[in-house]
């Protein structure tokens, strides 16, 4: 195989792999203030609700892309993962529905109904955050099936929705002041904990799974650069808690700190997953090349993005721009 | 005992319901938003800003509804109709990444900014932010009115190994119905917000408020209405005669013609029967459909016995499209009547306020009639003469299909309820905030 039946394949695995990652970290933390969301505390709620309202619509539109892309790219493995994860992609669903949703009824509805859509609000971001670690859990066991493989996409549901929950408080401390901020930074150190954990034990069973992706880690030279990751990830923790330790600081001194080691994480993590699976798309079933569509297709929807890729990119950052600096109570209109 | 295949038929059908009912209201609703925060940023007028500040909830709200049922079905391509994505997806595939790319991104990041930014961004930013969720919601439209269309009218491909293969992506963009289509359901969504904008400042007038800004929503939608009723009718027959031309079956269907005749009577109410292939209690205007298909009384019109076993369902076709075009007319009625007497006398009479009240969801109706007559008319296709829709569904288990199928339907009423519920109480606090100040003058004179 060469030339573009070859290379375009690659292009868009990588496409949708920046798309899957983008995702995880820009959804992941407003899905993560979802789960966070203390019901106790109502006077917290608006002011963590404010800071991702400019933004939650438009993170959910990575999942979109990235959803569209396996669609656009690789429409056999789009209806085999989906056909698989039948019931688990209804969750998802079901949550981000709620979730949307809730976020606009609340600030509308008669404020006697805003305890129910704050409720309905947390619960889909729970929902949707440990569907996405369901299917996540379910991928890497290759769809083998069985308890074990459940019981594992459990445990991977647990753990991503603590990711998310970690990177979420980590954008509340960049985002909030004085109570808030002070609160979610307890809650950074209690999630990065649990997520530490989730990290361990993905990394230890994924290479058990298949003695590809066992080779791939550890057989010589490449085992030493890979190292780097591992080591990476315990630097980026170890920081953390060194700045959460003596939190808070005067003048809010290094509020950005946590939000850029969890994004650090977030990558390297998404890094070791990528290096072990590919070239597949369903592990060991279906390479990129066996469930790529025609290469005029593809060729077709490169000129676009090519052009529309950059532009999205630099309306976003501008958009986060404008929307810079401490979450202040939303003003609707 | 439902099987998998009409459960994902009922599920998807579910789902499109609900969703179409909320991009029906945005896509136009957007664009008079522009309106509103152009004519405020002409005339200083703050009603035209209080208008954009009310329809701007409402606008976030349907567009929230309409995001997430959107993603549902995204996902439902993959999980009940993987025989979609494999034969056509070389074709679909595009066109959705289309939609995506130039769209969605467009709607989501600059509707921050329409909503929460406009302390933090200049005017004329803020309008011009509001300008490309109007762009964005309308590009959304076009890529995905031009995938159905292409599902209707397939053009510019060529079949190998059983799966689709594009030639020409001009040809398969503007394939021969997608510029009918196209137009038609833009003007559906403009009928649509106009009704709503219309019908919901009826309501806040009949409740006591008669501020300017309610003076100038009610008169806004109740000429946007007036004057877009024609052309819907005129586009909708133009639409109807290339359907004639590229989807005989669905028209016959529409028509209630069981077998190919020539002066074939308009039927105005008929209970067709599948079993006899007649249609039971009917009363026709004699040359009826003929003048209207052909343009010429004795025209001779394909009758769905020359479709046999590939005819879509006679009874929801048929129907649908009478719903439709009932409703089309009572809009026509109700709109000029209204722009009369607004052009008139500077208001509308409290019965026809109460007519504008009741037809506040009339584009809704028409709609969802309207999308009916054309989708159940594609059937048993679901790409029109490539693949049908039986050949496409999911081999997933039935009870997952079904307790997926049930929660869908439960949320979704739910779902609307709380929509309709929001959207009325909306208008009622915003009456009551209007009447606040007179309330407050009335007590200082008082004292």
């Amino acid at each position: 195989m060469s030339g573009e039946a070859y290379w375009l394949p690659v292009i868009f695995v990588v496409l949708m792999g920046v798309a899957i990652l983008i995702y995880a970290v820009l959804d992941g933390f407003d899905l993560g203030v979802g789960v966070l969301l203390p019901m106790g505390k109502p006077e917290y709620r608006n002011i963590m609700i404010a800071s991702i309202g400019p933004f939650w619509d438009a993170n959910e539109t990575w999942l979109v892309l990235a959803v569209g892309l396996l669609l656009i790219a690789f429409p056999s493995a789009h209806s085999a993962v989906l056909g698989y994860l039948y019931l688990p992609a209804f969750f998802l669903l079901f949550g981000l529905i709620l979730r949307g949703v809730a976020f606009d009824f609340r600030a509308k509805a008669h404020a006697d109904y805003q305890n129910r859509w704050d409720r309905c609000f947390k619960a889909g971001s729970i929902i949707a955050s440990m569907a996405q670690g369901y299917m996540l859990g379910i991928y890497v066991t290759g769809f083998s099936g069985g308890v074990l493989a459940i019981g594992f996409g459990l445990l991977s549901a647990v753990c991503v929705t603590a990711a998310y929950a970690f990177i979420g408080a980590c954008w509340l401390i960049l985002k909030s002041e004085g109570d808030v901020q002070r609160w979610a930074a307890k809650r950074a150190k209690l999630t990065a904990i649990l997520m530490i954990i989730g990290v361990m034990v993905v990394s230890g069973v994924n290479p058990l799974m298949s003695t590809e992706v066992f080779d791939k880690w550890f057989s010589l030279p490449q085992a030493f650069l890979l190292l780097l990751i591992p080591l990476l990830c315990a630097i980026l923790f170890v920081t953390l808690f060194m700045y959460l330790r003596h939190f808070p600081y005067n003048n809010d001194f290094g509020h950005w700190v946590p939000f850029s080691c969890a994004v650090g994480v977030f990558i390297l993590c998404f890094l070791a997953l990528a290096y072990s699976y590919f070239p597949y798309i369903v592990p060991g079933k279906l390479s990129i090349w066996d469930a790529a569509s025609a290469p005029e297709s593809l060729r077709f929807i490169l000129y676009g993005a090519a052009v529309v890729l950059p532009s999205i990119m630099a309306y976003t950052i501008f958009m986060y721009r404008i929307f810079r600096g401490k979450a202040q109570a939303l003003s609707y209109y | 005992m439902l099987d998998v295949f009409m459960l994902s038929r009922i599920q998807f059908a579910a789902n499109i319901t609900f969703h179409i009912l909320f991009p029906t209201i945005t896509i136009a609703l957007c664009w008079l938003l522009l309106f509103f925060k152009l004519r405020y940023d002409r005339t200083g007028n703050t009603a035209w800003m209080a208008a954009y500040r009310f329809w701007v909830k409402i606008f976030a709200l349907s567009f929230a509804l309409g995001v997430v049922s959107g993603i549902t079905m995204s996902f439902q391509f993959g999980t009940n109709w993987p025989g979609y994505m494999e034969t056509v997806g070389n074709i679909a595939g595009p066109l959705l990444g289309y939609e995506v790319l130039t769209a969605f991104f467009l709607e989501a990041t600059f509707l921050g900014i329409m909503l929460y930014g406009s302390n933090r961004v200049s005017n004329r930013l803020h309008t011009v932010a509001t300008a490309l969720v109007a762009v964005g919601t309308s590009l959304s439209a076009f890529w995905i009115l031009a995938l159905n269309s292409w599902m209707q009218t397939p053009a510019g491909f060529e079949m190998r190994d059983g799966v689709a293969y594009p030639l020409d992506w001009v040809a398969i963009i503007f394939n021969p119905s997608m510029p009918y289509r196209v137009t038609h359901v833009l003007l559906a969504s403009g009928l649509t917000a106009a009704f709503l904008v219309a019908g919901i400042s009826a309501y806040r007038l009949l409740k006591g408020d008669s501020s300017s800004e309610v003076q100038l929503t009610l008169k806004t939608g109740a000429y946007l209405a007036a004057i877009l009723i024609p052309i819907q009718i005129f586009v909708g027959d133009i639409h109807g005669l290339n359907t004639l031309k590229h989807q005989p079956a669905k028209v016959a269907a529409m028509e209630g013609v069981w077998h190919t005749e020539t002066a074939v009577p308009l039927q105005l109410f008929a209970l067709p029967n599948e079993k006899t292939q007649t249609n039971d209690y009917s009363i026709s205007i004699p040359r009826g459909a003929s003048w209207i298909l052909t343009h010429h009384g004795d025209g001779e019109i394909q009758g769905l016995n020359e479709f046999a076993g590939e005819h879509p369902p006679v009874m929801p076709v048929f129907w649908g499209f009478r719903i439709m075009v009932g409703v089309g007319l009572l809009m026509l009625l109700v709109s000029w009547s209204c722009s009369l007497q607004l052009w008139r006398r500077g208001k509308i009479a409290p019965l026809w306020q109460r007519a504008l009240v009741a037809m506040t969801f009339s584009g809704w109706l028409a709609t969802l009639a309207g999308w009916y007559v054309t989708e159940i008319g594609r059937q048993p296709f679901l790409v029109y003469g490539l693949l049908k829709t039986a050949d496409a569904v999911t081999s997933t288990a039935s009870g997952n299909v079904l307790f997926t199928a049930i929660t869908y339907v439960l949320l979704y009423i739910v779902l609307i309820v709380a929509f309709l519920h929001t959207l009325f109480y909306l208008a009622r606090k915003a009456v009551s905030n209007d009447l606040e100040p007179l309330a407050t003058t009335a007590k200082e004179a008082k004292l």
